[in-house]
């Protein structure tokens, strides 16, 4: 039987880019940055999914993948409507000007 | 090592080192530019792991759609070029780094350890059509509470991005 690589490789992988995303998100002050991190991350646990439906064989890791793809096309609709919004608003984009509610 | 495990190694690599170099542009243009290579990278993974449907579907959403429409909103937004100092930048990496590595230490490490995961994945390769039966007879609710997540959505968006924005309460 043909075989790809061990599971824990996937997982391995896919580890890294969430952890590349959410330093993304963690470091970067810039929202659409912080909109990018969180899409790596997505991205990563639909890796983890797809490998996880071909070590079992079951499809339900596949379908899930389709939801996470559904909840991500969503979060940046809204997300960058609202960037948009707050930047109307405001007049920037860094994350670390918005407070007005400092003493 | 055959040629799936090499393919596998060099995609992976790949998509490492283009969402890494994406992260850390000034420039948010580059940035998104970036993303859409770790993004096909991504889609031919896919493929490789046997669900060449979603390989589509990552292409046409996440690399066209997605990355295009931050691309319109860079556009439409003026940027601002940041001031920081070297220090500060510093500062604002550090933390995440070292969080970053510890728990990437951690997850390879459980993972090397966990049962289960040591299996080797068979080369199989689930046909759209088998996968699209399976969806909509297993998690058909699923498939229609996700379409009224992307109805709310485009009314939030819709609501958010009218043209006098000020007049939200």
């Amino acid at each position: 039987m043909v075989t790809i690589v061990p599971y824990s490789h996937v997982l391995i992988l896919a580890a890294s880019l969430f952890v590349l995303g959410a330093g993304c998100a963690i470091a970067r002050r810039n929202l659409i940055m912080i909109l990018i991190g969180v899409e790596i991350m997505l991205n990563a646990a639909g890796l983890a999914c797809i490998g996880a439906a071909m070590r079992w064989q079951q499809l339900d890791g596949q379908a899930f993948v389709i939801f996470i793809m559904a909840v991500a096309a969503s979060e940046v609709g809204v997300g960058l409507s609202l960037i948009v919004y707050s930047q109307r608003r405001t007049g920037t984009l860094d994350a670390d000007r918005y407070d007005l509610m400092k003493g | 090592m055959n040629i799936y495990a090499v393919i596998f190694y060099v995609l992976g690599a790949v998509i490492l080192g283009a969402t890494a170099l994406a992260i850390t542009r000034r420039n948010l243009m580059h940035a998104i530019v970036y993303l859409v290579f770790s993004f096909i990278g991504t889609a031919l993974l896919f493929y490789l792991l046997g669900a060449p449907f979603l390989a589509v579907l990552e292409v046409v959403i996440y690399a066209g759609a997605i990355m295009v429409l931050f691309l319109f909103i860079v556009m439409m937004l003026k940027s601002e070029p940041d001031h920081l100092t070297l220090g500060l930048r510093l500062r604002q990496w550090l933390p995440a780094l070292a969080l970053s590595g510890i728990s990437l230490i951690v997850m390879t490490v459980f993972v090397l350890q966990a049962a289960g995961g040591s299996g080797p994945l068979p080369l199989v390769m689930a046909s759209p059509l088998e996968f699209g039966r399976f969806l909509f007879q297993k998690y058909w609710l699923g498939v229609e509470i996700a379409s009224f997540l992307l109805f709310v959505a485009l009314v939030g968006a819709l609501y958010l991005g009218r043209a006098d924005g000020k007049t939200g309460s």
